[in-house]
Order: structure tokens, then sequence, then C-alpha cells
């Protein structure tokens, strides 16, 4: 007990770490990813709508397809060599938002294609502006169609961010690994264990009582 | 009085409305009928202004003028097939959202949604969601929505298709209702005994008009 004691303060301060790397990646990412998508919803034969579509789309391919790890290291080593220098904090931000908006922006995407082309329609002919039918129309729609992706992606985030340890950044889990080490004991990496269940639990409930709110129409 | 005039349309290379003239004569019922797929959905869309004619004029009382401009100025109600009532919200909100986002205050849009709502027999169903209705009831709100707006002229495609058969005289007894209290109407139907019931004059197409 007294050794809990000792070492949770160590953890406490990795877990604030989690916590903003976590916050602040889902703030910047989800709305980026939503912009984006409307940039990868095929509509238009218009030629820059279709050059961003093909940029959008070599985008979201590069950031899905390869580890995160690889891309945080590429941030954090790989830019400077070309003169874009990130702080340590900073690297990790960039590198997730970029990651996580590409993951959320083919989520809004398939749910932007999910809303019945009536729905547009409806709104333009009872006079609502492009601003408003996204707004009262189709975003509470496309958010309950990708509630359960996003749910799926920002459990994956909360583990995702033990990933900053690769450019020296202190989190929950090298805080776990530095006690576990030093006093040759699992028990540190069980309160880890610990911590992250809890985190995800909070998380999950968050998200049972946002679907509740959606639940009342299909 | 809704004019249109030299009305051509073609869909990728394949012409559908060839030449068209087509009177909207105020307080009147006008049917357009005709075999399926003969583009009676595409003329009432563009009349709504969902599609662009390639060729074609429209006038409203005479003056030159754009379907996007007739819905800018509250003038078309458009009644969609399969109606398309926003699934999100209520069967009131469905009535009252474009007024209030048009600038009609919450209070002025809700008179007139109780108004609507006990004229099309939705009073019950005011706080129901789309889902729970049956076909003739989204019908009815679907109508409500567009009349919430005042329009001059209102659309309707197919209106009898999606319903229970037994229904259909419903629907035609209530389009005359419209009709007695003052309403323009435009019915794009592939159903002639529904046609001779509600129009003044039937469009027959892609042969033109008889009276
Ligand atoms: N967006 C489109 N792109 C290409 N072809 C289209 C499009 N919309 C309609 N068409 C074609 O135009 C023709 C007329 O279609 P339309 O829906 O207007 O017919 P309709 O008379 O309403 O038929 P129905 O009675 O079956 O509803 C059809 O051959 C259809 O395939
Ligand atoms: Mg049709």
């Amino acid at each position: 007990m007294n050794y809990i004691g000792e070492i949770l303060p160590a953890l406490l301060n990795g877990t604030w770490t989690t916590l903003w790397v976590f916050a602040l990646t889902l703030v910047i990412s989800i709305p980026l990813g939503i912009l984006l998508s409307l940039g990868l919803t095929k509509g238009t034969k218009n030629p820059l709508a279709v050059a961003i579509r093909w940029i959008l789309n070599c985008y979201t391919w590069i950031f899905r397809g390869t580890p995160l790890l690889l891309q945080l290291i590429f941030v954090f080593y790989g830019l400077p060599i070309i003169g874009v220098v990130f702080d340590r904090n900073s690297a990790v931000i960039f590198a997730f938002v970029l990651n996580y908006a590409a993951y959320f922006a083919e989520i809004f995407r398939g749910g932007f294609q999910a809303v019945d082309r009536s729905q547009f329609e409806a709104a333009t002919v009872l006079n609502l502006t492009r601003w408003q039918t996204l707004r009262y129309i189709i975003i509470p729609q496309v958010t309950k169609i990708v509630l359960p992706s996003i749910g799926n992606e920002v459990i994956n985030l909360v583990k995702d961010s033990s990933l900053v340890y690769v450019i020296g950044i202190g989190d929950l889990l090298r805080a776990g690994n530095i006690a576990s080490a030093r006093d040759v004991t699992l028990v540190p990496l069980v309160l880890v264990g610990i911590i992250y269940l809890l985190l995800t639990f909070v998380l999950t409930m968050v998200q049972k009582q946002v679907e509740k709110k959606f639940a009342n129409f299909d | 009085m809704l004019e249109l005039t030299g009305i051509s349309k073609q869909f990728n290379g394949r012409t559908i409305l060839k030449n068209l003239n087509l009177q909207v004569t105020d307080g009147k019922t006008l049917a357009i009928v005709g075999p399926s797929g003969v583009g009676k959905t595409t003329l009432l869309r563009i009349i709504a202004g969902l599609e662009d004619a390639d060729q074609g004029e429209m006038t409203w009382n005479g003056a030159k003028t754009t379907s996007e401009e007739l819905r800018k100025q509250g003038i078309l109600g458009v009644v969609f097939q399969n109606f398309a009532l926003f699934p999100q919200y209520t069967v009131r909100k469905n009535i009252t959202l474009a007024p209030t986002l048009s600038g009609t205050s919450q209070a002025d849009a809700d008179k007139k949604a109780d108004e609507l709502l006990n004229q099309l027999s939705l009073t019950e169903q005011e706080n129901a969601y789309p889902s729970t209705l049956s076909g003739g009831q989204k019908q009815r709100v679907a109508i409500a929505r567009a009349l919430a707006l005042n329009p001059d002229v209102l659309l309707y495609d197919e209106p009898t298709s999606a319903l229970d058969p037994a229904l259909r005289d419903n629907v035609a007894d209530m389009l005359n209702q419209f009709k007695q209290a003052g309403m323009t109407q435009v019915v794009v139907t592939h159903d002639m005994d529904f046609a001779a019931k509600v129009a003044d004059t039937v469009f027959k197409m892609p042969i033109g008009l008889e009276a």
C-alpha cells in the first residue's frame, strides 16, 4: 500500500501527459476531419475539387497506411533535416492530429455519403442556406451514423498516446515502465493498466450517453 | 401564372425532354402524366430548380425568372415522392424549422404549425419522429412542411405511389381541398384515375397539353 502511495504521484503525472495529448488531438482532429471529409466527398467534376480530392486521398492513404509511431519519428527527427523543427510537445500534437484527422476524415466521408440525397434537396427547396443545411439537417444525421466508429477511434487514441515515449515524453506508460525497472516489480505496470481501464471506462460511458441522445430517431 | 417555354433536357447525350411548353394557371391543378421513364420527375425537378434545363425559359406572371429566384421568393413548395422528412426532428419541428431559419419568430412559426397540424389531422403526432409515422401521415407532414412557408405553387411527385391504394381517394380529396382554398398545384403521376380526380388540366408526356 505504501509502495503504491510512493509511485502514484509519478503515475498521475504521466496520466496528465496522456490526457493532454488525448484531449488536444481530439479537439483539433475531429473538426479538421469533418472539413477534410467535405473535400473527399465525391460531387462536382470541377478540376480544382478533383485535384483537392486526389491530394486528400493520398494524404489519408499515407497516414492510415503507415504506423503512427513511424509518423511521430519522422515529424520529430526527420522534418528538422529539411529545416522544420518542432519542440517535443508540438511534434506530438502535429503527428497525432495528422494521423487521427485522416481516420476521422474517412469516417465522416462515409457518414456524409450515407445520408440520402433527398435530404439535401428537401433542405434546398425549403430555402435553407448551405450552412443551415449542414448544421441542422446533415451533420446531426452524420453524427448518429459515425458515433460508433468515432468511439472506437477515441479509445484507440487513449492507448496510442503511449507512443509519445519514442521522442522522450513522459506519459503514463513510461512512468510505469521507469518505476517497474527501478524497483524490479510489476506493480507499477498493473497500476498503469488499471488507470488505462478507468480512462477507457469513462470514455465508454460518455459514448453511451451521447449515443442515447441520438437514439430517438432513425 | 407560371410558364415554361422550350424546355429541353439531355442526360448523357440522351434527349429526355424536347422543346416542352407548359402553363400552370393560378388556382388550378395541373397533372403531368405519362409512362415510366418519360421524364415527368425530371420536368418537375426542373421546375423546382433541382435540375438545370439545357434550354428553355421560365416566366412568373409574365416576368422572366429562374427556379432559383422563385425558390428565394418562397413561391414554390415541393412534396417529394419519398417525402424526405428530417428524421432527427419531431413532426412539429419538421414544420417549423425552415420558417424559423428564414427569420420567422418561433411563436409565429408555432402558430402556423398549430393551424397546419390541425388542418391535416396531425395534432396527435406533433411530437412523434418521422420513422414512427404511417405513409399517409408522413405525406401530410411533408405537405405541412411545404405549406409552412406559404408557397404560391405546390409541386408533388407521385403523391399516391408510396401509399396504400385505399388512401388514393383521401389524397385526391386533400388536393381538391387545397385547390378550393386557392392553391396552385402541379402533380406528377402515372395514375390516370387519380389525375382525372384532381386535375383541371392534364399534361400528357411526351405529347403535350390536353384540356
Ligand atoms: N440524374 C440522371 N442522370 C441520368 N439519367 C437520368 C437522371 N435522372 C433521370 N434520368 C433518366 O431520364 C429518364 C426520365 O426519368 P424520370 O425520372 O424523369 O422519369 P419519370 O417519367 O418520372 O418515370 P417514373 O414514372 O418511373 O417515375 C429516365 O430514363 C431516367 O433514367
Ligand atoms: Mg418519376
